[in-house]
């Protein structure tokens, strides 16, 4: 077997090896969020002095996130679609497509999160709302760095092509993207529709 | 711009503080002047700080865990003086020095001694015994290291820039929150746990991989040896464990710098929850420790028995019931929190069953023994005094598994006496044993048998002077953590814990004279053949120290116990048809560049200073923006050069270097099938 | 997670249609007020659980006979022990809050 071969070899392992690590990771990542949530189900109700869940929530937002992430799972997925047929172009279109609704989305969170701290419903006003902040907060933070892993990504195609690297990672940030909006399903369910009960 | 780091920050309040950063920055200057004076910065450069090698990784993790066991003892030996004289007495330590003591000792012998300890052995055997040539993620590994490294740095530079956490290894709440704590000292704590505990998830899952999708041809689950079992067990606790850790770690911090409420006393939070949070992490960690430990013990056992192990599907189960179990159990570290008698009665139930796996072991362990030639090396000795010793540490644990019991013990000297009971003979004996036992693979020549069998009786005389007392102190109604007491009763016993300590600490210094005996004379203790107790399993089929790719053709395994059988039929030390080009993973200075830069983050962090704090975490995406855009990371060892290491290898074994196996060939029909004929 | 046979369009639009639905359908019960009481949290909970099912299946492309036994026994596993975790965190918390009352 010449080097570049057996190069070629070792890297197909290696990259299934990437692909079981990431599951696991996510999994991992799975368990962080189960406890965020379980955390939040306790304090939901320990709204102290501050303003409770059904005075903040706004189910017309909520269901605009919901659509915007749940319509980005798609576009992801038509990204990879593309990919299996070696489209180079209409995976970046797709995933141009997917990142600015990943940022929407981050935009609607962060004015949900600034209009709640100015209407004196910060982080540090009640347990509820400082497991509130730091459950949706910590998905928002997933989805931000699964938005610059987006545009990494994009950068890499375009620079490098389609080769089995770039190919895997992109996998691999697709079941990021799609974990994230099964996250995105038990924070509806739990805290945003529960809380305008 | 340096955030509430003041100059008052340096410990000149007092002389014991003084003291122990004294040493700290000591012993850093005196390791940089010997690596100076030695001209070995290059060497350590190359060779060391930037390997991804997994056995040049281990040893560095099991290197970490001694220095750190050092540092953790000095804080047991400080709390018995202490409390050995402290009758009626402020004794030495005045009351919030002493808090940190017991504050660090915890948090350093678990995070820092027994994590890095089991990480390294399992590093350094593991690839080795499944027959591969490194670990999944060879670079992540690197991380993980440097990440733990950057934990313990934390540590011990909270002896020298301001005050570790007083409020214990645990950390409770309200007593850890900003209110009652408003120093650095949980921050420090915090921080250590949070950059470690990433560091340990990483290894986890790079473990789980490794043994997953790395095992040579031939290897199925039920051929993997019992060391690798309980690593992979432990693995997968470690990576869904930790998150817990995590989660309770950063939601504790939140509180503290940015005024969140999950722990606080009003406002809405619950500080209960700190505890049931903790203890979803806190009860696997147990078995984290224990896990890798047992299969140490087994490996040992089978070797130092000259038999196969006794009962390895019943291990196997065994390990996985007690991985299942320990998530199941979490509940019996806070039976008097106040639940109610169903709820405890339900977690006392399950902590109870785990005992029934473990039994399972004992027994297992003691089969194999049984009409065995058992050869008493150190590693062996320290596997009975384990074997001994632990089922007194169960027996300790069942009683406290029972809810009313644990009311009247709990939060007493008895219960610190039960989990040094499990984890000094359970993990730590555990883990000496592996370096005895392993020492010779990882470094190339034999440690010393004299000194190895005195540190254990020195460790194990230590153990029980030391923790008998306690029990007793725990009936008699002592609590732990006491600065000072005024009962004259508790004095002897004290007494002897002290004495106890002591000879713990000559069995420290019986394993430095073992280390610096075997280093003089390393020449005559050389393992030439790699297989220097004629061991059972692959790790024995490398060279010792092993080449960088341990194994220049993979092997083929059909049994458990597949070295041993490859002796029997004469495949071992063949020379292969030919060799092939192996591909290798390059160094790298980017996990090293990583951990600098979380003690960085971490360090800023504790002192307030934001823009440094921004500026680590903005250097950490470079890094891992660089490392993950490089697709040139491997290179390829050519066949030539293998062919040249594995010949020289060869030439220096000579037969008479090698076991006699004539004794272990199989005879009659009750030998099984497999080996019939060959003779 | 390589099987791209399955990986058409039209999986993902099946999956997609069926998300939106069992996303509507709790946000519109509690939007109109249709229903109310313990059975409100029940369809939440159901659809929920439902609309994961859905995203693992048609999204994540899990199935029993193409996807690697280790990563469904790990995506078993992390299952059991959130459930673990989760009922069992919200059981004695529960139980404190009610003794504490």
């Amino acid at each position: 077997m010449s080097a570049a071969t057996i190069l070629e070899e070792e890297q197909k392992h290696a990259l299934h090896s990437r692909e079981f690590g990431f599951w696991i990771y996510l999994m991992t990542d799975a368990v962080i969020f189960a406890l965020l949530f379980a955390s939040y189900a306790v304090l939901a109700k320990n709204s102290a002095a501050g303003p409770t869940s059904k005075e903040l929530f706004d189910l017309g937002r909520t269901s605009v996130e919901t659509g915007l992430l749940l319509v980005s799972s798609l576009t992801f997925g038509m990204a990879s679609i593309a990919l299996m047929h070696d489209q180079k172009g209409r995976v970046v279109r797709w995933l141009i497509v997917t990142l600015l609704l990943g940022l929407a989305f981050l935009g609607m969170e962060l004015s949900e999160f600034s209009g709640m701290i100015d209407k004196g419903a910060g982080p540090e006003v009640s347990g509820f709302l400082s497991a509130f902040f730091t459950l949706v907060g910590t998905h928002g933070l997933h989805v931000a760095l699964g938005s610059l892993g987006i545009v990494v990504m994009i950068a890499q195609v375009l620079t490098k092509g389609l080769t089995a690297p770039v190919r895997s990672r992109l996998t691999r940030l697709g079941l990021f993207w799609h974990f994230l909006d099964i996250v995105w399903i038990g924070i509806f369910s739990v805290v945003y529709l529960p809380g305008v009960l | 711009m340096l955030g509430r780091l003041t100059i008052e920050a340096l410990p000149f309040y007092s002389w014991v503080a003084m003291g122990g950063a004294a040493v700290t920055v000591g012993g850093g200057i005196a390791v940089f002047l010997l690596i100076t004076w030695l001209r070995a910065w290059k060497v350590l450069w190359t060779d060391w700080l930037t390997s991804v090698d997994h056995k040049k990784i281990g040893i560095m993790y099991v290197v970490l865990a001694l220095v750190m066991l050092v540092r953790g003892f000095v804080d047991a030996l400080m709390m018995r003086a202490q409390q050995a004289f402290s009758l009626n007495t402020e004794g030495y330590l005045p009351p919030e020095h002493f808090e940190q003591i017991f504050s660090s000792h915890g948090t350093i012998m678990i995070f820092f001694v027994a994590m890095p300890f089991l990480t390294g052995l399992i590093n350094i055997i593991v690839p080795q015994q499944i027959g591969a040539r490194d670990v999944a993620f060879p670079f992540l590994n690197s991380v993980s290291l440097w990440m733990t490294a950057a934990g313990a740095g934390l540590v011990l530079i909270s002896l020298v820039v301001g005050k570790f956490s007083q409020a214990g290894w645990t950390g409770y709440p309200p007593y850890s929150g900003v209110e009652y704590s408003p120093g650095v000292g949980v921050d420090y704590w915090l921080w250590a746990l949070i950059t470690s505990g990433v560091g340990s998830t990483l290894s986890g899952i790079n473990f789980i991989v490794t043994i997953v999708k790395n095992r040579c041809p031939g290897m199925t689950f039920m051929r993997m040896p019992m060391f690798t079992w309980t690593s992979l067990c432990a693995s997968i606790l470690i990576a869904f464990a930790f998150p817990a850790l995590t989660v309770v770690a950063g939601q504790l911090m939140l509180d503290r710098t940015l005024g969140f409420h999950f722990f606080t006393n009003g406002d809405g939070g619950n500080m209960m929850m700190f505890a049931n949070l903790l203890w979803i992490w806190g009860h696997p960690e147990v078995y984290i420790l224990v896990l890798p430990a047992f299969g140490i013990f087994s490996e040992v056992v089978a070797t130092f028995s000259r038999k196969r192990l006794f009962g390895y599907t019943s291990l196997v189960y065994a390990t996985a019931c007690i991985a299942l179990l320990s998530f199941t159990v979490w509940l019996h570290h806070f039976f008097t929190m106040g639940s109610s008698a169903d709820v405890n009665a339900i977690f006392g139930i399950a902590t109870m069953i785990i005992a029934v796996p473990t039994g399972v072991k004992i027994f297992d362990w003691l089969f194999t023994m049984y009409k065995g030639r058992i050869e008493f090396h150190p590693s062996m000795v320290y596997t009975i005094g384990f074997m001994v010793t632990f089922v007194i540490g169960g027996v300790t644990g069942v009683l406290l598994a029972i809810p009313p019991a644990d009311y009247l013990m709990h939060n007493s000297t008895f219960l610190v006496a039960h989990f040094h009971n499990m984890l000094i003979p359970g993990a730590l004996f555990g883990y000496f044993a592996g370096l005895n036992y392993w020492f010779p693979k990882a470094l190339g020549f034999k440690l010393d048998t004299k000194w190895g069998i005195r540190s254990f009786w020195c460790w194990i005389i230590g153990f029980y002077l030391a923790f008998m007392p306690l029990y007793v102190l725990g009936f008699k109604g002592m609590s732990r953590r006491m600065e000072h007491y005024a009962d004259p009763s508790w004095q002897p016993y004290l007494i002897v814990a002290g004495i106890g300590a002591l000879f713990v600490l000559c069995g420290i210094a019986c394993i430095a004279i073992q280390l610096y005996v075997s280093a003089k004379t390393w020449g005559s203790a050389r393992d030439i053949t790699g297989d220097p107790w004629n061991g059972r399993t692959l790790e024995w089929a490398t060279s010792s120290p092993p080449a960088a790719y341990n194994f220049a053709v993979l092997p083929e395994v059909t049994d458990i116990d597949a070295f041993h059988d490859m002796k029997i039929l004469g495949q071992a030390y063949q020379t292969p048809q030919h060799y092939e080009d192996i591909v290798m993973p390059k160094n790298t200075w980017v996990g090293l560049a990583l951990g600098a830069l979380a003690f960085g983050l971490g360090f800023a962090f504790v002192w307030h200073i934001w823009w440094l704090v921004a500026l680590c975490f903005v250097l950490s995406l470079v890094c891992v923006a660089i490392r993950a855009s490089d697709d040139n990371s491997d290179f390829v060892l050519p066949a030539a050069e293998v062919a040249r290491i594995e010949r020289e290898r060869l030439a220096e074994i000579s037969p008479a270097d090698l076991h006699d196996m004539r004794d272990f060939v199989p005879r009659g029909v009750a030998s099984g099938a497999p080996l019939t004929g060959t003779v | 997670m390589n099987h791209s046979a399955d990986r058409s369009q039209s999986t993902y639009l099946t999956g997609f249609v069926l998300a939106v639905l069992l996303t509507a359908i709790p946000f519109a019960l509690v939007w109109g007020g249709l229903l109310v009481g313990p059975a409100v949290y029940a369809v939440i909970a159901v659809a929920a659980v439902l609309q994961v099912i859905v995203h693992l299946v048609f999204f994540l492309h899990i199935d029993l006979k193409s996807t690697p036994v280790e990563n469904l026994f790990f995506l078993v596993f992390a299952a059991v022990l959130i459930f673990i975790m989760v009922g069992g965190s919200l059981w004695i918390m529960m139980d404190l809050h009610h003794r504490m009352q």
